[in-house]
């Protein structure tokens, strides 16, 4: 989801946003979708995204920088080919969101917020994914739920994104 | 749809394609498999054993003689991955990509049903195959989750089959605006979303607004960190949720809706989006619906992950594409909502009640619950409890029922220490209170408060400090910043807290944080502030002892909490 589009040229990637934008045109009110849509086709949200999006819909750039830093799922910066989410909502955590956050801690030298050196993982905290019933759980991708998490699982769970 | 015939002609023609699950053989198809396919489930990997079904019945040759569909979930997560095969109605647990083989050898083709994968109830010799002769489900009383056993999210006729939308065209061809508001005001539904407004009367106040066009918005942001309701319902029966949004919107005279999801539930937004295409294609949205001239639309906005943005005001400011700071109240959203306009915003749970009171009536819904909580409500159980999962009990249904009866207890032979509700708004209810109907009243009482659903069993293990402090940390990372009682108060709250936890509490922190609560309490702006003192609170009013001893003893008896000496 994050690296799909990340070998296209720039400039598919400037025409595939402005396509994005189209529908939106003139319309501030499209802010967080085209936003959203923007970070699926890029993977961040650098600068020139920023600047395109704020002449399409008609906002200033500092209304979209604004509105990138008040919602956590936005990012400035580039991230990892895969996004390990770690679940930190209520039933994960009394039954061990901190012993997944530190085994991960331990094998990739990675903390929340941060990217491998090799662009391989992002690490982020998040809230309930709905696998309460399987505590403490973690998703990768957006779409992995790996659920019942012991620190002996997570090395062959990591393994199998690469 | 131009009529209610056209609407009975549909269901006629659908529910007798799905005569099979209601447990009636089929001469052409000899299975439905209702696989689960909530997050729970899929963890578990229940997308392998449909591969692994799929396979074994290509190898026989009954492919086109058996339906799989992916429902959403279906409640006891952790039994994961579950199905329900119709026409016999076996509910099976567990699964593993080789029982496929086996469910479609012995029970589709030979009629054998399979004991092994059966729920048996603890200390039952024999296992229970009907889903609906298994206690944990007998016990409960399905209004909102009433599809989620019996339709394919992804099928309108499904929806329809089993009687969907025909309150919608109830209430656009046989109700006036009036009759549909005095309904919901008399069946007694109160906001699922924690903070138990009637329903009908916000519906009122926002019919009686002047300005134009109103709106109408669902709340399906979700914010409760450990509770996953809402998603269920989105995943599993998107339509319940459209048909309830567009009967408020003739309620109301409204012709815009939209629904507000977290980012973090793609396959939410991707079912709804769905079902509104199809809502959409058959005449179920969009102009001149039930050819009563009542125009109605839903649009998906989303929401990119700030706690805030469940708040009302917050959440209305985000649907315009700014940062979804709170504001004031009043004005309320009932006359300043969407674009300044009049609005009725309510929570996902809240609209998929509607159909059901329109249809039945206001009278037979609230003859279920109690005296001033009427209907069911849904629960995500989770933390230190045997069954966890989604559940829908009548209001009123006591905490001894919901954690020991359908929760089955606490794992390992632990003792039950305290149910949280209400997440990071709410409170720990102890022991003590085990025998207490829920409801918003009862809870309230207690110093926890309903909330959207959350119940997190906590046991004899778990450090109450450190639960408050869990919650403290996750209010301080979700303060928007924007008063200074919330940010600096919260701040200075969790300060005291962690050296508590690390063992450098001082005497006197109690009081402390106690008289940081009250202020912060009073001249916070919005929700979050004013309510996140509460799980402090409400520990440190059952759980004295264990603050006492960390700041005196430096000890946690828990063995949580790291404390330096
Ligand atoms: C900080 C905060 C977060 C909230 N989060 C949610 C939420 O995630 N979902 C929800 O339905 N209501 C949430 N609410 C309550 C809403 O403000 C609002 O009362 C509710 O959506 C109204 O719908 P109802 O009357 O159907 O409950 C939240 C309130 C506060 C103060
Ligand atoms: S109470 Fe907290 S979340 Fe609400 S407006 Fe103030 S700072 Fe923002
Ligand atoms: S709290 Fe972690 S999945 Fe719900
Ligand atoms: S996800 Fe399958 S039962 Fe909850």
């Amino acid at each position: 989801m994050v690296a799909c589009a990340s070998n296209a040229s720039n400039d598919e990637l400037i025409k595939q946003l402005d396509k994005i934008i189209d529908p939106y045109r003139g319309n501030p009110g499209g802010l967080i979708q085209v936003l959203t849509k923007a970070q699926n086709l890029v993977g961040y949200l650098p600068k020139w995204v920023q600047i395109q999006i704020a002449e399409g819909l008609g906002v200033s750039l500092q209304e979209v920088y604004g509105v990138i830093t008040f919602y956590t799922f936005f990012s400035l910066i580039p991230r990892g080919r895969h996004k390990i989410s770690v679940c930190a909502g209520t039933a994960c955590y009394v039954k061990g969101t901190k012993m997944v956050t530190t085994t991960i801690k331990d094998l990739l030298d990675l903390k929340p917020g941060q990217t491998t050196p090799d662009s391989r993982f992002t690490l982020e905290i998040v809230r309930c994914i709905g696998a309460c019933g399987l505590a403490p759980a973690m998703i990768i991708d957006g779409k992995d739920v790996h659920g019942r998490l012991e620190p002996e699982l997570i090395p062959a769970v990591l393994e199998q994104y690469a | 749809m131009k009529s209610l015939d056209e609407l009975a002609k549909i269901k006629e023609s659908r529910r007798a394609a799905l005569k099979i699950r209601e447990g009636v053989p089929s001469a052409t198809e000899k299975a439905h498999v209702m696989m689960c396919g909530g997050a729970g489930c899929i963890s578990s990997k229940c997308l392998d054993v449909v591969d692994a079904m799929k396979e074994a019945l290509n190898k026989n040759g009954i492919a086109d003689q058996v339906q799989i569909i992916l429902t959403g979930c279906m409640g006891p997560c952790d039994m994961g991955p579950v199905a329900i095969v119709y026409p016999d109605a076996t509910f099976y647990r567990r699964l593993k990509p080789k029982d496929a083989e086996a469910i479609v050898e012995e029970h589709i083709m030979q009629g054998n049903q399979i004991p092994r994968l059966m729920y048996r109830t603890p200390g039952a010799k024999e296992p229970t195959p009907r889903v609906n002769d298994i206690d944990l489900f007998a016990k409960q009383k399905k209004i909102v989750l009433r599809n989620n056993f019996y339709i394919d999210p992804t099928s309108i006729e499904d929806y329809i089959a089993n009687d969907g939308y025909a309150a919608l065209g109830k209430a656009l061809t046989k109700m006036q605006p009036e009759d549909i508001i005095e309904e919901i005001k008399k069946s007694g539904l109160r906001g699922r979303g924690g903070a138990g407004f009637s329903t009908g009367m916000k519906w009122g106040f926002t019919a009686a607004a002047s300005g134009a066009p109103k709106y109408v918005v669902c709340n399906g942001d979700e914010g409760d960190p450990g509770a996953f309701m809402d998603r269920s319902v989105l995943e599993g029966d998107p339509h319940s949720v459209i048909e309830g949004m567009a009967i408020c919107g003739r309620a109301i005279g409204a012709e815009q809706g939209y629904v507000y999801v977290r980012a973090e539930y793609p396959l939410a937004i991707e079912r709804l989006d769905y079902a509104l295409q199809k809502a959409r294609k058959n005449g179920l949205l969009g102009k001149n619906l039930f050819g009563s001239g009542f125009n109605f639309d839903i649009e998906i906005r989303i929401g990119a992950g700030a706690f805030v943005c469940g708040e009302e005001t917050a959440l209305l400011t985000s649907i315009e594409g700014k940062r979804g700071e709170p504001r004031p109240r009043p004005p309320f959203p009932a006359n300043a909502g969407v674009w300044g306009k009049p609005t009725v915003l309510n929570n996902v749970e809240t609209w998929a009640n509607i159909p059901e009171i329109i249809l039945k009536g206001a009278d037979a819904y609230a003859a279920i619950g109690t005296e001033k909580s009427k209907g069911t409500k849904v629960f995500a159980l989770a933390g230190r409890i045997n069954n966890t999962g989604i559940i829908e009990v009548p209001m009123g249904t006591t905490l001894r029922e919901i954690v020991f009866e359908i929760g089955g207890g606490i794992p390992r032979k632990k003792a039950f220490k305290a149910v949280q509700t209400g997440g990071p708004s709410g409170g720990c209810i102890p022991a003590e209170h085990l025998d207490t109907p829920v409801d918003y009243d009862s809870l309230g009482a207690l110093g926890a408060i309903m909330g959207s659903g959350g119940m997190i069993v906590l046991d004899e293990d778990t450090c109450m400090v450190d639960i408050a402090k869990f919650f403290l940390d996750f209010i301080v990372d979700e303060s928007c910043g924007k008063c200074s009682p919330c940010r600096i108060g919260t701040k200075r709250m969790h300060e005291i807290l962690d050296n508590i936890s690390n063992g450098k509490g001082k005497e006197g922190d109690i009081e402390l944080l106690e008289e940081l609560a009250t202020t912060i309490k009073a001249t916070a702006l919005c929700g979050l502030g004013q309510t996140a003192p509460n799980p402090v609170l409400s520990t440190i009013r059952y759980f004295r002892n264990e603050y006492e001893e960390h700041i005196r003893d430096k000890k946690c008896s828990c063995n949580v909490c790291e404390l330096k000496e």
